[in-house]
């Protein structure tokens, strides 16, 4: 056991290209968030500003990326009020601090993360199960007494009650108005949404 | 009256309760730090079965919705499930730690009284917290819900306050190993988990404030679940790993801090890019698809070095060992930790396949094995180890007395945590399948999917496998309690290599 070790498998150069590596590693992981948060802040090209919740949210089949992407078209205030870029950040910020105080989480998924007993959350501004026009005034209603207005397809799942004020509904309906219009890659997979345009 | 025969009864549990903790501090046969760990393994027992039973509880709820319906619902039952894991991992890990401390560092741990008190703080901020999550569950849309009630964020749903307290805890708990090592002896081990330790409490900071933007937002909540998970985590079960390969096999100390190296160097040059897995879809730019795809590619590989080393070294001592049961359960983990941390989470790990198998039981099942193979295994491998010695360093090879309940409960919770894996791998694929792929992804395939049969069977499947596990738990904490005490044979001895 005493013939000297060839230098790969001491445990010196092991040690130094653990610092190394990881070192490394964490800095390249510092940059890239760096330029990630720039891409990534309210009223940017990937998520837009809050006051988007005035707007009209789409979907567009892009051709090249093979993937719909969302779309912002004129205007369509939500419970039909323009609402200033502090207004709209305001009732967004008052929507996700109650899915948060009501643990939406542990049953929805919210872009993907969260649970899987009830439907992913992350486009339901468009999803087609709110018909067209006067959604928001359904949502809202739906959060309000969910047990009366369920509509379980046939699973028997049903939303609790969670005591949800009227202010707290608009506020969770603007969020997901919001997050609808996030650019997520195509996620979730070929999403048929209301109005979708397919080009 | 009978309130008084209430008061009766709690004042006896009280005072058994005491003298038995007096019979305990005064064991001669474990050091201060010992008797430390041991108190966290307790705690890390109990909440390991509260944590099977909350899963049993969400689990039933997929079968039947009604059950609980607002009383306990799916996310509080599934919350404490989670919450209750983390946590008991967590206690684990730090209780592992204090038990090797002294023997790895060579003195009596230094402020061991403020280990303790830490120890009785973190624990009883965490009965509060589950009270006011079972008994208040919600609160309403402010801040002030946030700091009280919880942070509706999966997995690191405590609310703020008392993750403050975690890391007041943490900074005791770092400042006895940081000390201890400090004036004992620096080794290779101590050296990679005082770093790991520094990473890990500060990457819990990065879960701690709100905001509005949920991309920026889950971007953060990310550097905490997967950085812990699949990069700092795994690094201090590679120091505890380390540790009792050679307590338990005789391991040479240059081989072993070797291939502690190696696999920091696998580990965290894998996993912090391996980040970029859960940057797919939360809003990031796509950039993310490259680094992330690479480098979680790469991450089964110090998984993979995990199992050829820890089978090597069992082969070449023959497998003898001086806690039968240990062993089997750090073998467990090695092949715990390849599969479901390694197998398992390859197959949904690249863009390609992720952006059907996101957010759907594809990551349950994923997360099912990977946890258990890669943390409980070898958590439970040390509460064996803490037992053994408790005991007066008693025999627990071959002809074990009642060595029949280790070996059912290693093997009901085995084969429950892998037949709950394969239920929720086969309603993965049938949900993948039909939501995202045929259906494309609105409620109304969710609700497709979820109604099939083959998904309500592979739910049915799930429960019943569940209920094995839970079997296989409460075999465990029985064992745990009794293993050793009526035997007189002292441990057998390992040759060091």
């Amino acid at each position: 056991m005493n013939e000297p070790l060839p230098f790969w498998a001491s445990e010196t150069f092991w040690k130094k290209t653990a610092i190394w590596v990881t070192s490394g590693s964490f800095v390249l992981l510092i940059l890239l968030t760096f330029d990630s948060l720039a891409k990534i802040s309210a009223g940017g090209s990937r998520v837009p500003a809050y006051s988007v919740i005035n707007k009209d949210i789409s979907y567009r089949f892009d051709k090249q990326l093979q993937r719909y992407q969302p779309v912002i078209l004129g205007d369509a205030p939500l419970f039909g009020k323009m609402l200033s870029e502090t207004e709209a950040e305001q009732l967004v910020a008052l929507g996700k601090k109650t899915t948060q105080a009501k643990n939406c989480m542990n049953c929805h998924t919210l872009l993907g993360n969260g649970a899987y007993y009830a439907p992913d959350l992350t486009k339901a501004w468009l999803d087609q199960a709110w018909g067209g026009a006067g959604r928001e005034t359904a949502m809202a209603q739906f959060l309000l007494d969910p047990e009366k207005y369920a509509h379980t397809y046939g699973s028997n799942r049903k939303m609790p009650n969670l005591g949800i004020t009227e202010e707290e509904a608009r506020g969770v309906v603007a969020f997901l108005k919001w997050m609808s219009a996030i650019d997520t890659n195509g996620f979730p997979h070929n999403f048929k949404a209301i109005g979708a345009e397919e080009e | 009256m009978a309130i008084q025969a209430y008061q009766d009864k709690a004042a006896a549990l009280y005072a058994g309760l005491r003298s038995r903790y007096s019979v305990f501090m005064a064991n001669p046969h474990l050091t201060g730090g010992q008797k430390l760990a041991v108190h966290y393994f307790t705690a890390a027992v109990v909440l390991f079965m509260a944590q099977l039973l909350f899963g049993l509880l969400a689990g039933l709820q997929f079968i039947w919705p009604g059950f609980l319906y607002e009383v306990l619902d799916f996310n509080v039952n599934r919350m404490v499930h989670i919450n209750a894991m983390i946590v008991w991992m967590l206690y684990g890990f730090i209780g592992s730690v204090y038990w090797f401390l002294e023997d790895e560092s060579g003195v009596p741990v230094v402020g061991l009284k403020w280990g303790q008190l830490a120890f009785w703080v973190l624990t009883g901020a965490v009965a509060l917290v589950v009270l006011v999550y079972l008994l208040v569950q919600v609160g309403s849309g402010n801040d002030t819900s946030l700091w009280f009630i919880n942070e509706g964020r999966e997995y690191i749903e405590a609310p703020r306050w008392a993750d403050i307290g975690i890391v007041a805890v943490m900074l005791v708990f770092f400042y006895n190993v940081a000390a201890t090592f400090a004036q004992g002896k620096w080794s290779g081990i101590a050296g990679v988990l005082t770093l790991d330790l520094v990473a890990l409490a500060g990457l819990y900071l990065a879960g701690m404030f709100y905001a509005t933007n949920i991309s920026v937002d889950q971007y953060w909540w990310w550097w905490v679940i997967h950085l812990w998970v699949e990069a700092t985590w795994e690094v201090l079960v590679g120091c505890i790993m380390a540790w009792s390969l050679m307590k338990l096999l005789g391991v040479r100390r240059q081989i072993v801090q070797t291939w502690l190296y190696i696999e920091v160097a696998l580990m965290f040059g894998s996993g912090i890019l391996g980040l970029g897995h859960h940057y797919f879809w939360i809003g990031t730019p796509e950039y993310w698809f490259t680094i992330g795809g690479f480098f979680s590619a790469l991450e089964p590989i110090p998984l993979v070095a995990m199992v050829v080393h820890s089978v090597y070294d069992s082969g070449v001592h023959n497998f003898k060992n001086g806690n039968h049961p240990a062993l089997a359960w750090i073998i467990a983990h090695t092949f715990g930790n390849f599969l479901g941390a390694g197998v398992w989470g390859f197959m949904h790990t690249l863009p390609q396949i992720n952006l059907y198998t996101h957010g759907t039981q594809w990551s349950a099942s994923h997360g099912h094995l990977a946890f258990f193979g890669a943390y409980a295994t070898i958590n439970i491998a040390f509460f064996y180890l803490a037992a053994q010695q408790a005991r007066g360093n008693c025999w627990m090879g071959g002809g074990l007395a009642n060595g029949w309940r280790w070996k059912w409960s290693l093997a009901l919770l085995n084969l429950g945590v892998m037949g709950m894996t394969v239920a929720l791998l086969i309603a993965g694929y049938e949900q993948s399948f039909i939501e995202r792929a045929i259906e494309g992804s609105t409620w109304t395939a969710y609700f497709d999917a979820q109604n099939h049969p083959w998904f309500v069977q592979a739910m049915v499947w799930r429960v019943i496998f569940g209920l094995m596990t839970i079997a296989g738990g409460g075999l465990l904490f029985w064992d745990l309690l009794a293993i050793g005490k009526a035997e007189t044979r002292k441990a057998a001895v390992i040759n060091l290599a």
